[in-house]
């Protein structure tokens, strides 16, 4: 009886603070987004984009992003498994950390005119072999900023 | 040091290519902050002291590329690439990999 009061009080919390810490999430996301609106950012260009305008710098920008559900997603996350189909808890997580490390290149690339061959990496930093664990996924998003003079 | 990931850099001419350069770390936080983005983790939002592991580690994987390109007489990496991959638990491992070229100003 224990196990279970303490389980539904730590499914109460965890969702408390996780949707408030999502909804601020988003907001920001978003806020940040539509501030960085006309910023053109393009994942081709690795071998057909070229101009004839004089460059002044060219670098290599990268955003970094670790980001974790929380107790309550995985639990739903768990019991949907069962039924299959979609797992909304974690795509919105995922979603999150993605448009973040988006965000951090782009806002690393101010000066720049263009972001060419963006690229997303991603990988699942929770191997804990057999424990119960909440996903943990780090993703690493780069491309080329060019700067016209 | 010029890296772009595309296959050129735009305004100037390809001299001279020296071949693959590589450069890759693993990293880890200490206990006290794994602690921490354990609680992190119940609660919800992002791991602020992986994502700083994640950007050193980064950080030092093309450090380590650019120093072997630089050691060859090259002055620019292209098409570089960077992979990640879990180890083991609050260790990030980062692989970067790109070609060394020596590169001159258009004209």
């Amino acid at each position: 009886m224990g196990d279970i009061l303490l389980l539904l009080i730590i499914l109460g919390f965890t969702f408390f603070t996780g949707s408030i810490i999502e909804k601020r999430h988003f907001e920001n996301i978003k806020k940040r987004e539509i501030a960085l609106i006309r910023k053109p950012i393009i994942n081709f260009g690795a071998k057909t984009w070229h101009t004839n305008k004089k460059i002044k710098k060219i670098e290599l920008v990268t955003g970094e992003c670790v980001i974790s559900g929380d107790y309550f997603k995985n639990f739903v996350a768990g019991l949907k498994n069962l039924f299959g189909g979609r797992l909304t808890t974690f795509e919105s997580v995922i979603d999150r950390g993605r448009r973040e490390a988006i965000l951090r290149m782009r806002e690393k690339a101010r000066g720049a005119n263009f972001i060419v061959n963006a690229r997303i990496e991603s990988v699942m930093i929770n191997d804990t072999y057999g424990q119960e664990t909440v996903p943990q996924c780090a993703i690493i998003a780069y491309g080329t900023a060019v700067t016209y003079e | 040091m010029i890296l772009t990931n595309i296959e050129s850099v735009p305004g100037m001419v390809i001299t001279a290519q020296y071949g693959l350069v590589t450069g890759s770390t693993v990293r880890a936080k200490n206990a006290i902050k794994d602690f921490g983005a354990g609680l992190k983790n119940m609660v919800g939002g992002e791991l602020k002291s992986y994502t700083e592991l994640l950007s050193e580690a980064r950080k030092e994987a093309v450090a380590r590329m650019e120093q072997q390109a630089f050691k060859m007489g090259a002055n620019a990496v292209i098409n570089v690439r960077l992979a990640t991959s879990s180890v083991t638990v609050g260790a990030a491992e980062v692989y970067a990999y790109g070609t060394a070229v020596k590169v001159e100003p258009k004209g």
